[in-house]
Formats: C-alpha cells, sequence, structure tokens
C-alpha cells in the first residue's frame, strides 16, 4: 500500500515534471524565433528545419562546369543543377536527340563551356523571377534559362567575340543582355600574324535584345578596339539608356598579359549609349556585316530544340556614330563595373590597386556637354578623369574585384588578394566594416544585389580556395559559398558550403517570386513531339531501313512495349519514350545496356529521344534508372537483336504470357 | 522517501528548465577578429610561400616582423602571384636608429602596411623580366622605378642580391628599406 501511494506520488511528480519541461521548453523556442536569448547563435539563422522552405533561391554559376547550381540561402542545401552549356549524362541533356541542338554552334556540336555570370530578368530594375541568363565564355554564348521549369530554354551563339566574358548583365526591362569581347580577335576573323594584335585585331560589345517571351536575337554590335572587356553592368533609373563595360589590356598586348597589360596607369570603362544605338540603327547607320552564329531554341511544348544558323549582324562604329560611346579612364585593370542602385555611381574596381574609383553618371553626361575630353581613341572621347570621379575609396583592401549593394546607402566590394569583403558607405566613401573570407573572394552576390532594388539581408562570398576548410578530397578541393548576415551594422559569418564547380558569380531572389510560376510537369495533351505517344495504345515500333522508332510510353510500372524483338545488328534505334505520368515528381528514367551516349530522364508530359545502335546480337535488357515506384524493380524491359540478315519479323508486346 | 522525491524532482525541473538560462550552451557566434586566414593553413608539403620563405630565412627576422605587426599575413599567402622585394635585417639596421621600433607600434600600423605594401607587386616578376627604366606598380599604389647597371638589377634605388621562387610568386632580397 505504501509503497503503491509512493508510486503514485513518483507519477504524479514526473507528470508535473515532464509539463513543466514541456512548457519550458516550448517557451525556449518561442524566444529564439522571436529574437531572444538565442539570437545571436548563427546555427539557428541558417537552419532551414525539414520540409520547410530556404527564404531565398541562390543560383550559382558552376564556372568550368558550365552550368548552374541552385542553392537555398540560408541553408545551402543544393537544390538542382541545371544544365547549360554542358552536357550532363544524368539528365541526359546533350546526349538526347531534343537538347542536342541547343549545344550547336558555328563550330558544330560543342558539349562543354566556362559559364560565369547568371543575371535574373528583370521589370523596372527589379528581379521578376521569370529567366535567369547565363553568359558561356569559351565558345562565346548566351543561355536563357526559364524559371518555371528551370531548364535551359535558349542559346544564342554571339559572333566576332572571343571569350565572351562581360555578360549578358541585363538592363532593367531586360531589354537587352549584352556580351563585351574579353579577348580582341581579328575583325573580320581572319589568318593574320598574333603580333599584328594592334593592325589586325577589334573588340566586340553585343547587345542582344529580349522579346517578351524571351527569343534573343542579336540587335547590333558596336565595333571597339582590341582591349580586353572584363565585366558590364548596364544603368538604372537616370542612367537607364546606357551600359558600362571595363576594359583591361588598353596596352593591345597578346603576350604575357600578366606583365603587359598592367602598364598603364588607367584603363577605361566604356559607356555604351544603347538607346542612342538604337535611334542609329533606325537611321541606317549600320553596316550588316557576314558572320555565322547558331541561334537554338527549345520548344516546350514539342520538347524539341532546334537550331538556325544566322548569317549577319549589324554592326555600328563610334566614327560614324558621334555620342554612342565613351571612355571613363578608370585607374589599374578595373575587373567589376557595378552600378549603384539608384544608377548615379558607376564602381571600377581596379583590381591591381588597392582603392576603388566611383565615377558619377550626372557628372559623365555634364563632362559629355562640356566636351571634357581628353582625348580621342578611334572616334571615342576619352572624358577627364576629374570631371567623372565622384569619389575613392580609400585602403580599403588589396585587390578589388565586385561590388554589391544592400539597398540601405551601402556598398560591399570583395578583395581578392586581402580575403576581404568591405563594407562602405556610398557618398562619404567611408569603411565601415571588413569580414574575412576563406579564401580568396571573387564576386559576391546579395540577392538583388546589382538591381534597383536589393534584398539586402544577405551576402554570400564566392570563394576560389578553400585548403583547409573541409575534409580533404586529393588535389582537386571543391570551392565555396560563404554566408553573411548583413541585416545589423557588422557583417556576420553564418555558414560555410561546398558548391559545384566554381561558384564564380551568383544571382539571389525571394523565393515567392519564383515559387508560384514554378511547373510540376508538361501537360500530356499539350506534347507535340513528332515522336509521342500519347497512351499505351500508341505505342509501337516502326522501321524505315535500318532506322527504327520505338515509340515508348512510361508509367508506373512498366515500359509499353517491354519487349521488343526483330532488331538487327547495324540498325539505329531510336527509343522515342513519353512519360505519361501527370504527377509532380515522378519522372522515369531510360537506359538500355551497351548505349554510347547516357540515360533519358522524362518528366510527366514529356517525351525524350535516345538513340541505339546495336554492334552486337543476343538479348539486351532495358530499365528504369529513376526510382519511380515500389516496384521500379520490376519496370525493366528486353530488346532482342538479331543478325543483319535476320528475317525475324519486327514486333513488340506488353503483357501477353510468353510462350513456352 | 518524499522528501528525497522531491528534491530528485526539484534538481529535475531545476535542470531542464533553468540550465540553459543560468549556464548558456556557448552561443556559436563567430567574431571576424577571431578568425584565422590562409596563413594559418598548415601545409608542410607544398612549395614555400612568400610568407614561408621570408619565416624560414634568418635574415629576415625584421621583415617577418613588421609583416605580423602590419598584419599582411594572409596577404603574403595568397594565390597571388606576388612579387615582394624582402629586405634584409641589414638593410632594416641601417635605417635611422628607432625608425624599426617606432614602425611596430600599434599606432604605427597602418604606416607600416604601407611600407610593406610598398615592397610588393601584384604580378610574378621574375629576374629577366624587370627591366631598365621599367615602372612597377606596388600594392601601395605607387610606382617604383626599375634599373639596371653592370648586371645588377635596383628597385627605387634597392639592389637584388638574391632571389627565392615561391609557390605564389617570386621573393628578391633586396639591401635596402624602400621608403615611398
Amino acid at each position: 500500500m505504501k509503497s503503491k501511494r509512493s508510486y503514485l506520488i513518483i507519477l504524479g511528480l514526473a507528470i508535473t515534471i515532464i509539463a513543466i519541461l514541456g512548457y519550458g521548453c516550448e517557451n525556449k523556442a518561442s524566444t529564439s524565433k522571436s529574437g531572444g536569448a538565442l539570437s545571436s547563435d548563427v546555427a539557428s539563422q541558417v537552419y532551414v528545419p525539414p520540409g520547410e522552405y530556404d527564404e531565398f533561391y541562390g543560383f550559382m554559376s558552376g564556372g568550368f562546369s558550365g552550368q548552374i547550381g541552385v542553392y537555398g540561402i540560408p541553408s545551402g542545401r543544393l537544390l538542382k543543377v541545371i544544365p547549360v552549356f554542358s552536357v550532363d549524362p544524368e539528365k541526359g541533356y546533350g546526349f538526347n536527340e531534343e537538347t542536342k541542338p541547343l549545344l550547336n554552334t558555328s563550330h558544330g556540336f560543342v558539349p562543354w563551356d566556362d559559364a560565369h555570370h547568371p543575371e535574373l530578368s528583370q521589370t523596372n530594375g527589379k528581379t521578376n523571377g521569370k529567366w535567369i541568363f547565363i553568359n558561356g565564355n569559351n565558345t562565346p554564348r548566351i543561355a536563357r534559362i526559364d524559371l518555371s521549369t528551370f531548364e535551359t530554354t535558349e542559346i544564342i551563339e554571339i559572333p566576332n567575340s572571343g571569350g565572351n566574358h562581360s555578360s549578358p548583365f541585363t538592363t532593367e526591362n531586360t531589354e537587352y543582355v549584352v556580351a563585351g569581347t574579353r579577348f580582341g580577335v581579328p575583325y573580320p576573323q581572319k589568318d593574320v600574324a598574333i603580333n599584328s594584335y594592334a593592325e589586325n585585331f577589334k573588340g566586340m560589345l553585343t547587345f542582344v535584345s529580349v522579346k517578351e517571351e524571351g527569343d534573343m536575337d542579336i540587335a547590333f554590335q558596336v565595333l571597339l578596339p582590341a582591349f580586353d572587356y572584363d565585366l558590364a553592368h548596364s544603368g538604372k533609373g537616370n542612367s537607364h539608356g546606357w551600359t558600362f563595360f571595363t576594359t583591361y589590356n588598353t596596352e593591345e598586348k597578346s603576350t604575357l598579359l600578366e606583365v603587359n597589360a598592367s602598364q598603364n596607369d588607367k584603363d577605361f570603362i566604356a559607356a555604351v549609349n544603347w538607346k542612342k544605338a538604337e535611334e542609329y540603327i533606325k537611321q541606317g547607320k549600320f553596316k550588316e556585316i557576314p558572320a555565322e552564329y547558331a541561334h537554338n531554341v527549345y520548344d516546350e511544348k514539342s520538347h524539341v530544340a532546334t537550331s538556325t544558323l544566322k548569317k549577319s549582324v549589324k554592326v555600328l562604329t563610334p566614327e560614324d556614330c558621334p555620342g554612342l560611346v565613351y571612355f571613363l579612364p578608370t585607374p589599374k585593370s578595373p575587373h567589376g563595373v557595378d552600378v549603384d542602385p539608384t544608377g548615379e555611381y558607376i564602381i571600377g574596381n581596379g583590381k591591381l590597386s588597392a582603392d576603388l574609383t566611383v565615377h558619377s553618371f550626372s557628372k559623365m553626361i555634364k563632362a559629355i556637354e562640356n566636351q571634357s575630353f581628353e582625348t580621342t581613341i578611334e572616334g571615342i572621347p576619352v572624358l577627364k578623369f576629374e570631371e567623372v570621379v565622384a569619389g575613392v575609396v580609400k585602403d580599403a583592401g588589396l585587390g578589388p574585384l565586385h561590388t554589391e549593394f544592400d539597398g540601405k546607402g551601402n556598398a560591399y566590394t570583395s578583395f581578392f588578394i586581402s580575403s576581404d569583403v568591405v563594407k562602405w558607405k556610398l557618398g562619404t566613401w567611408e569603411v565601415v566594416d571588413k569580414a574575412k573570407t576563406f579564401y580568396s573572394v571573387g564576386h559576391i552576390m546579395i540577392p538583388g544585389g546589382d538591381s534597383k532594388e536589393p534584398q539586402g539581408k544577405y551576402l554570400v562570398a564566392l570563394n576560389k580556395i578553400t585548403k583547409d576548410r573541409y575534409l580533404p578530397t586529393g588535389p582537386e578541393l571543391c570551392h565555396s559559398a560563404q554566408l553573411y548576415d548583413i541585416s545589423g551594422d557588422k557583417m556576420k559569418l553564418l555558414l560555410d558550403f561546398p558548391t559545384i564547380g566554381e561558384p564564380h558569380y551568383a544571382q539571389g531572389i525571394s523565393a515567392d517570386r519564383i515559387v508560384p510560376n514554378v511547373k510540376k510537369f508538361y501537360p500530356i495533351e499539350e506534347n507535340t513531339h513528332q515522336y509521342r505517344a500519347m497512351g499505351e495504345k500508341d505505342a509501337r515500333v516502326e522501321r524505315e531501313g535500318n532506322i527504327v522508332h520505338v515509340y515508348m510510353t512510361t508509367i508506373r510500372s512498366h515500359f509499353a512495349p517491354d519487349n521488343i524483338e526483330g532488331i538487327k545488328v547495324g540498325d539505329k534505334v531510336y527509343f522515342h519514350v513519353t512519360n505519361l505520368e501527370q504527377d509532380w515528381d515522378v519522372p522515369h528514367g531510360f537506359s538500355v545496356m551497351g548505349a554510347n551516349n547516357a540515360e533519358l530522364l522524362i518528366m510527366g508530359g514529356q517525351t525524350e529521344t535516345l538513340i541505339w545502335e546495336p554492334k552486337k546480337e543476343g538479348v539486351f535488357p532495358f530499365y528504369c534508372t529513376d526510382f519511380c515506384s515500389a516496384l521500379h524493380q520490376e519496370m525493366q524491359g528486353y530488346i532482342r537483336v538479331s543478325p543483319r540478315n535476320s528475317n525475324i519479323a519486327l514486333s513488340w508486346r506488353l503483357g501477353e504470357d510468353e510462350e513456352i | 522517501m518524499k522528501k528525497s522525491i522531491l528534491l530528485v524532482a526539484t534538481v529535475l525541473i531545476f535542470m531542464a528548465c533553468t540550465e540553459p538560462e543560468t549556464n548558456p550552451v556557448p552561443e556559436n557566434t563567430i567574431e571576424n577578429k577571431d578568425l584565422k586566414g590562409q596563413s594559418s593553413v598548415s601545409d608542410d608539403s607544398s612549395e614555400k610561400n612568400v610568407l614561408q620563405v621570408a619565416l624560414g630565412s634568418k635574415d629576415h627576422t625584421t621583415l617577418v616582423a613588421a609583416v605580423q605587426a602590419a598584419g599582411l599575413e594572409d596577404v603574403l599567402v595568397n594565390a597571388g602571384p606576388l612579387t615582394v622585394f624582402a629586405p634584409t635585417n641589414a638593410a632594416f639596421d641601417a635605417l635611422p636608429a628607432g625608425t624599426v621600433e617606432d614602425l611596430l607600434k600599434p599606432e604605427n600600423k597602418s604606416k607600416l602596411a604601407k611600407i610593406i605594401k610598398f615592397h610588393a607587386s601584384p604580378g610574378n616578376y621574375q629576374g629577366d623580366l624587370l627591366k631598365d627604366g621599367q615602372r612597377l606598380y606596388q600594392a601601395s599604389g605607387d610606382y617604383v622605378q626599375v634599373s639596371k647597371e653592370n648586371n645588377e638589377i635596383l628597385v627605387h634605388g634597392a639592389k637584388i642580391i638574391a632571389t627565392v621562387q615561391a609557390s605564389n610568386g617570386v621573393v628578391h632580397v633586396v639591401d635596402k628599406v624602400m621608403l615611398p
């Protein structure tokens, strides 16, 4: 009895304790969320609980991977790798027949590129979440990615260019994306001695127009001296209508640039008045110049990309078009050129300098009106430095590269050599904070940080070197992104995470501008693919000579047909696989033994095609590669390959009993 | 028995609910000033970088002390490439008495940093790339003049007396401290 009573007391107390515990802990959790004692705990600032969404999307270029990595910010979780300029066997991108034309160029099929600067589309200078553009450096191109599908839907090649680095950098309403050549090239391209650089080489700036529904077109090119056009940004607000390009190698050298391109005290920022260019185009002041370049468009209904080779471009020459281009002298090989949210300040990040040079747009306009020119180069007036400079940010660090803005009057600049991000005030040029990066920061990104309306809560530093930051993985180490909280006076390091390839530049945007438009599948009734099979009844196999078209469907958990016979060695078999699923997150994969390409990864409602050229007789399995269902392992089939001279009739089946 | 139960219960309640407030878990706040940069990377197998070259030289202890006092260690281990003109201890000793001691004082940190940056060029200027009459742009933002006399290379009047390759650039040992 006594022991029973004590037992009850213990039980009672235990319940009380649990109740208090529960209450106490709940209380604490709510305190931390509302900014109480634990608000400075950085772990809680980047912790996004399982099942919850990040506040921002971060789009980081893959650099030499040629792709874009999509990350959640602040968690740093990798959400998707979007294949853009490089083939991706994981998704069949560049391997399936539908996407191969996207990678076509005037040099033929180019399966790789170096993708540096993602740039979100804008409306009135504000990121609109519709598209993201990115440049291909090596074989000059610009790609457009649709943010309702997160797929590459268009790629345009840039002629008369070599090293498309100062690109794509949109204008305020995505009227244009731009493409400045980093390397001077002979114009027109021809066989000349390399040391004839100064006389035969030119530098071309390209303005690519973007229509309401996408569709890029080269509107015009501007022919300039063969400087190296390094980076660009377009004006905004008052400076809307202008685009600014940095230059280095104004020495016009072609060898050992490390030394030879660092001789001049000042290089230039080229200011291009593209509204004026539009007038000159209307007036017919251009030359139509032969040029060969590919324009590749992916159709979301047919799920097929087409490639068209274009034959000419309109070229404007500053000598014939006064007022089109001005040079703003800027110290020491300026790298990034960044325009503040008001559009007044144009920041030249002189990468060999210890200082930042800030030009004023309104002073520039005055200097133009007053014709305050130092000299003229190939018809381009060079404005007097002191007439355009607004201020200098002194001794902020070593090796300034890029500047972004928080929309609260502050600018943030990355310094490569001193591995710092420096916060300074626009207008007073006063340095107010410094944060270390680990290590050797290149670009930095604030969501909307190069637009008119930055969403200045976080800053991401994109680092080139990680050395001892993570567990070592042999000589090749990952690059990294580092997340800083910039909501307060001082930058606060929150997180450090590895990235794919090289996170060269990045863009960020609040998720609410993208999420409502994201598609879950492609409506099957809209599928216009030439080789679609709209249902299993459509599934069939057709032969045209040695070409065999397999109209195949997938649905959980089988292929139709899943047995195919009558294929011969030497045939070219096209598996056109239509995924009949109309459900969220149910792709099917398709792979067949001995395929010399990759798999297919087919989204609901989509048709994709894999070519298979059997070289051996036998019976070869194919199967679904994406774990689609509980009976995914059963999603398999066979294709029988007979000798070239075989009489086995073409046949296919699904579900019929096997002959005994 | 009851007392002991109550005691246990009180202790449990105390531990469960008040412990985090009275003895908080160390916050994961990261103070920038506490974070060590790239110069703290431990790596004994790679080719020596500019800082390691200086650290390994018994003739450059003053320079190393100055680099540390100016907080420029991370700069000298960065990817570079950097060309550093490294005055020897003797070169520092040749300065007027008290100069070095004065520069090493914390209040003169930025002045010292400026002088050290005056000894570094962004770029990899190996000996044969230094030409008579050439100007080099230094990390301080100033230019220095290169001259060649009787096969000797002088930079801003300081003679290169030895050259050591580094993984992130080159160290030219010079016989004078270069002053802007």
